[in-house]
């Protein structure tokens, strides 16, 4: 029976030779990821108070990125008590303050094509970019996860979407996700979303990792792209070696999908999405014009090396406009060590970018950077909600690195393009 | 706990994990964060909301973050449960965790922001008993009602694990 790539993993993980959208089915988790906001702090006492340990101490892996680095009592606390679990249960992969999750998950190699992996962090479908099946879940489920080893779900019905053709200048995987947000709205629970085509084919693993990063966005289960020879390079520069069978984790061509896309990447231009939702999203120039106060360059979706490298061409020999400021948090300790290695953190703070720790931080209101009543601000990260940057009154933009650089240069959000050498 | 009587609280389109939980009280206790659930828009709404009384909303209700707060904020202020359109799927798994029944309900538009609702999970009906009309909805999934009978995935894991301090 024809199958996509999702209905595969999940029937591999299920113990059962084929599953049919609908259905219901127990998962073997193959990896856990669990951060500090909640994972071994809601987590913890659960597992005291049930008097269980964790299933396999070895399928899990905790990341300390929330709250890092610790600003009060309150947050140093919840970092304490992530390292003191990681001790108490001997967890031998823990990433303290090493930059953010889903950044940092491939970066050291834990994830392959085919594996069935529970986050807990609704970006985790991220990790969809290696041709996993990777989806967030809540710190209540994840405990369950944790005990047992297993989860429950419906089998997603699968949407793909293909783009084919070449971007014009200034034009990446985030301002496909925002039109895409647009396009097929945020309310696509219990489906998942598969992109292919050549532009995808063609793209880095850094902006594979956004179309995917955003299918939470979307309201997908998990995004997923098809494992080829980029996604095998980008493990082994993990350090690992791809499992033999990596190749194999595809769609059949006449599996059933339950909606086909296909969108020319030509003709698609640098998009905006407006207060209070990544779907209010538009071309750059409806959006001309509008004052900033903060330009934020960060997060797991907008803050990898190359999102730097986007910005640093826009800002080179160019300075921040005069009442704004540029905060720029890299990804993760890797990257911001690839890009003072390379200038890249040379050409931002010339530009007057002032620099965070790797982190969650401003995206989610939790670190250094959170926006104040009724400011203004244009960033690369994934959500726009009311409040979600800090104040409820606060406005929020959301913009490629290309986009955001170059609102950070002229004062107010303007088009990347003419920023472009 | 099949069926819960309480007061209907009014919500749009696609009310999210920050609205639900805003990330500046994510440091805080639980119960710290429940005083903030929805006060971006509704102020009143943690202060004046009654045990049992019941969210009715458009839809994609939950959209957004994992943060189990958002679900587990309802939970604290004992609302009876939510009705919507439709569910982001974090939020529509962690609120049956915690024993928050969701139940899909197109009729949103009949309800005012004060109605009597009887919820009953189990059978599948809403009872507006304020202008008396009765509403057939899709009952929770079987394999998920044991585990929200029980009162949410801890109290389930109790019984099916057969230990624990608490028994």
């Amino acid at each position: 029976m024809a199958a996509t790539l999702v209905e595969k993993i999940i029937a591999r993980a299920a113990g059962k030779p084929a599953v049919r959208p609908g259905e219901i089915v127990t998962c073997k988790v193959d990896l856990a990821m669990i951060l500090d906001s909640g994972g071994p702090r809601k987590i913890w006492p659960r597992l005291k108070e049930l008097g269980v340990g964790v299933w396999d101490r070895e399928k899990i892996v905790v990341v300390s990125d929330h709250f890092v680095p610790a600003v009060d009592a309150e947050t140093a606390a919840i970092l304490k008590l992530a390292r003191d679990f990681v001790k108490a249960y001997d967890i031998p992969h823990f990433y303290d303050m090493q930059g953010i999750c889903h950044v940092v998950l491939p970066e050291h190699g834990h994830l392959q094509p085919g594996m069935f992996v529970c986050g807990g962090d609704s970006h985790s479908t991220m990790g969809g970019a290696y041709g996993c099946y990777m989806a967030g879940f809540g710190g209540i489920e994840m405990t369950g996860v944790v005990i047992t080893g297993e989860i429950w779900t419906r089998v997603p019905e699968t949407i793909r979407v293909d783009w084919t053709g070449t971007f014009g200048a200034g034009v990446t995987a985030k301002d496909v996700m925002l039109f895409l947000c647009r396009r097929l709205g945020m309310d696509n629970a219990f489906t998942a979303v598969e992109y292919g085509g050549d532009t995808v084919a063609a793209m880095s693993m850094s902006e594979r990792g956004v179309l995917c990063n955003m299918a939470a966005e979307l309201g997908c289960e998990t995004g997923v792209i098809a494992p080829d020879a980029t996604t095998l390079a980008a493990i082994r520069a993990a350090g690992r070696e791809p499992r033999p069978d990596a190749l194999s984790w595809r769609s059949d061509a006449d599996a059933t999908y339950l909606a086909r896309h296909a969108f020319n990447a030509a003709e698609l231009q640098p998009q905006v999405a407006a207060p209070h939702a990544p779907s209010n999203s538009g071309p750059v120039e409806d959006y001309r014009g509008v004052r900033i106060d903060q330009a934020y360059i960060g997060a797991c979706v907008g803050a990898k090396l190359s999102d730097l490298h986007m910005a640093a061409e826009v800002l080179k020999d160019r300075t921040v406009a005069p009442g704004v400021r540029l905060l720029v948090a890299p990804a993760s300790q890797k990257v911001y060590a690839a890009a003072a290695a390379d200038g890249t953190l040379r050409t931002l703070t010339d530009a007057g970018a002032i620099m965070l720790a790797s982190g969650c931080g401003a995206c989610a209101a939790l670190g250094a950077g959170v926006l104040g009543d009724g400011e203004v601000c244009i960033s690369t990260t994934n959500r726009n909600f009311k409040g979600r940057m800090g104040a409820a009154t606060a406005e929020v933009y959301l913009g490629s690195p290309y986009t955001v650089a170059a609102a950070a240069a002229a004062g107010h959000i303007a088009d990347p393009r003419e920023f472009l050498p | 706990m099949s069926a819960v009587t309480g007061r209907a609280w009014r919500f749009g389109d696609e009310i999210n994990s920050d609205l639900l939980a805003p990330g500046l009280y994510m440091k805080s206790s639980n119960e710290v964060m429940a005083r903030h659930c929805l006060e971006a828009v509704d102020p009143t709404f943690a202060a004046a909301v009654q045990p049992g009384d019941i969210i009715v909303a458009g839809h994609n209700f939950g959209i957004g973050s994992a943060r189990e707060q958002a679900a587990l904020s309802l939970q604290i202020l004992k609302v009876g449960a939510v009705l919507a359109d439709s569910f982001a799927r974090i939020f529509y798994r962690n609120a049956l965790n915690f024993g928050v029944p969701c139940l899909f309900f197109p009729h949103a538009r009949d309800v005012s922001a004060g109605d009597r609702l009887r919820v009953d999970a189990v059978a599948g009906t809403v009872e507006n008993l304020s202008t008396g009309r009765t509403y057939r909805v899709d009952p929770i999934p079987a394999h998920l009602m044991e585990m929200i009978l029980d009162g949410g995935l801890m109290p389930h894991l109790k019984k099916k694990l057969g230990k624990g301090r608490a028994a």
